[in-house]
């Protein structure tokens, strides 16, 4: 367990906290100190929309162990409208809805709980929009 | 820089090792290929391995299996790469070697896995990917490369049972190999039956974690007559890089890794993809074949499957793969995976392996080693001297 780590992560898994290069423009999530277009390291902190297509997606048989609970369940490469690709859970979808370029969105979830007596991860997930066409 | 080349090999059966410890292993290919090589002491030592630490709670190992391989004060250092460390540790001796800085080097990469849970070395194999945007998301390393077996299904339109053509392949000749850890064919009904580990990726697209340890001495080619063992050539032994996590790459489905190693080991040797006689793949899973193919410039995006099917990747075929099993038949362990792939190359240009799987043309191999989902790619090309 390791809750310094859990702790300066917060804004990334909470927020979707990546980085914009003041010198290029360029989006980073996770946050980088180098840009990887023009590699300046000016940058300041950009929040993303959380609104993303499905890339590509898997459901998780055989898990480490802290997700063992849960099992099975999807992990999935996510295009964020802005233009960057991250990793994440789905959540809340019916199994059949799921297909590569459906529109999806951020919510928060608990992503495991560490042990009988360590914290509980809270994080990103996508799900399916759930109400299309009005702006959260 | 001064050319190099190989003068022993050494390798353990790779099965589930419970009576053996990891420097046993290791001690036993290392001793075997100086046997081989005729030599009775090493300027140094490199020691593949990736997961020592986290399973068998031991580091330290190139002091370790330098103390206990009877090399008093030899110099010796761990390489770590994930699942590319066994070459990775080649490439260190190559560079003592060329460079002159050493004369004889050994190699030795050594991984013991199997008597821990499965969770375990899930759990510890994952620490390959990226461990706070990869890993924490729940992602295990088949996952990984599920993710892309998906995407390239849809992108190109295949149907899963067409990537059988690879673990049958590997099966067939991991039967013809001693050392291999599955010595049974498979066939396309198996395959299609198989179990999910993680969709679309069955148990029978992916390698299985096994025990083993596989070693090479790496001397400088002017000096081969000094030494007992038949000399191999290394031509080339080069490495790339990508982004460690797979979100982070313009396109997932093209290993930049791979490109950029095997663009390195060409421009060495002066060869072309077309100059290689034969191929021990990567292929801890189905999609890394076709993925480690298109990207090392022997096909296009998109065609490895039709390129395997239309040339014949079996050992009679235009382009035979994974001559002794690859990473499937034979078995990953996973710091000892790349040097096995040399050995095993060696061996065919050496013709030492079983008449069943002899390579008809075998003057020049290619080995490529994967460390993560591509993240380190070391590509190895080794010549037969005649």
């Amino acid at each position: 367990m390791d809750i310094p780590r859990y702790w300066r992560l917060k804004s990334q898994r909470y927020r979707l906290q990546g980085r914009r290069c003041t010198d290029c423009g360029s989006l980073s999530f996770p946050p980088r100190q180098v840009c990887m277009k023009c590699k300046s390291r000016n940058s300041e902190p950009y929040e993303f929309k959380g609104k993303g297509k499905l890339y590509s997606y898997t459901t998780i048989y055989q898990s480490p162990d802290r997700f063992e609970q849960i099992i099975p369940y999807v992990v999935a490469l996510v295009d964020l409208e802005e233009g960057v690709r991250i990793t994440a859970q789905l959540t809340d979808y019916f199994p059949e809805q799921l297909e590569i370029g459906m529109d999806l969105e951020m919510v928060i979830r608990q992503i495991y709980e560490d042990g009988p007596r360590g914290p509980i991860l809270y994080g990103y997930k996508f799900r399916p929009i759930l109400c299309p066409g009005i702006e959260s | 820089m001064r050319k190099v080349a190989i003068v022993g090999i050494g390798q353990t059966p790779v099965r589930e090792h419970w009576g053996t410890n990891l420097r046993d292993l290791a001690v036993s290919a290392l001793r075997d290929a100086m046997e081989d090589a005729g030599v009775e002491n090493l300027d140094g030592i490199t020691v593949g391995n990736m997961l020592s630490g986290a399973m068998s709670e031991q580091e330290h190992l190139g002091a370790l299996v330098a103390d206990y391989a009877g090399l008093d004060g030899v110099e010796g250092m761990k390489i770590e790469a994930a699942c590319g460390s066994g070459a990775a540790a080649i490439r260190m001796a190559v560079k003592a070697v060329a460079s002159g800085l050493m004369d004889t080097v050994g190699v030795v990469g050594v991984e013991k896995l199997t008597e821990f849970s499965a969770n375990n070395v899930t759990e510890a194999l994952a620490t390959a990917a990226d461990a706070d945007y990869e890993t924490t998301m729940g992602l295990s390393f088949v996952g990984i490369n599920a993710l892309l077996m998906k995407r390239y299904l849809y992108e190109f339109k295949f149907n899963k049972n067409d990537f059988s053509i690879f673990p049958i392949n590997a099966h067939k000749n991991a039967c013809y190999n001693p050392n291999a850890m599955f010595r049974y064919p498979i066939t396309l009904d198996e395959y299609a039956k198989a179990k999910i580990v993680a969709d679309p990726i069955n148990i029978l697209d992916s390698s299985p974690v096994a025990d083993g340890a596989a070693a090479v001495i790496v001397v400088a080619q002017e000096n081969v007559s000094q030494y007992k063992g038949k000399p191999v050539s290394i031509l080339a032994c080069e490495v790339g890089t990508d982004t460690v996590a797979l979100d982070n790459r313009e396109n997932p489905l093209w290993l930049k890794g791979a490109e950029r190693s095997a663009k390195k080991a060409y421009h060495v040797s002066g060869l072309s993809p077309k100059d290689i006689n034969f191929y021990e793949v990567h292929d801890a899973f189905s999609i890394i074949s076709v993925l480690s193919m298109e990207a090392s410039g022997f096909t296009e995006m998109g065609t490895a499957i039709r390129f395997a099917e239309k040339n014949g990747i079996d050992i009679k075929g235009k382009f035979p793969m994974s001559t002794c099993g690859g990473l499937k038949g034979r078995g990953h362990p996973v710091g000892a995976t790349g040097v096995y792939q040399v050995v095993e190359a060696a061996q065919q240009i050496r013709e030492t392996v079983a008449k069943e799987i002899q390579v008809e043309r075998n003057k020049i191999a290619m080995a490529q080693n994967i460390g993560g989902s591509g993240a380190t790619v070391i590509t190895t090309i080794l010549k037969k001297i005649v």
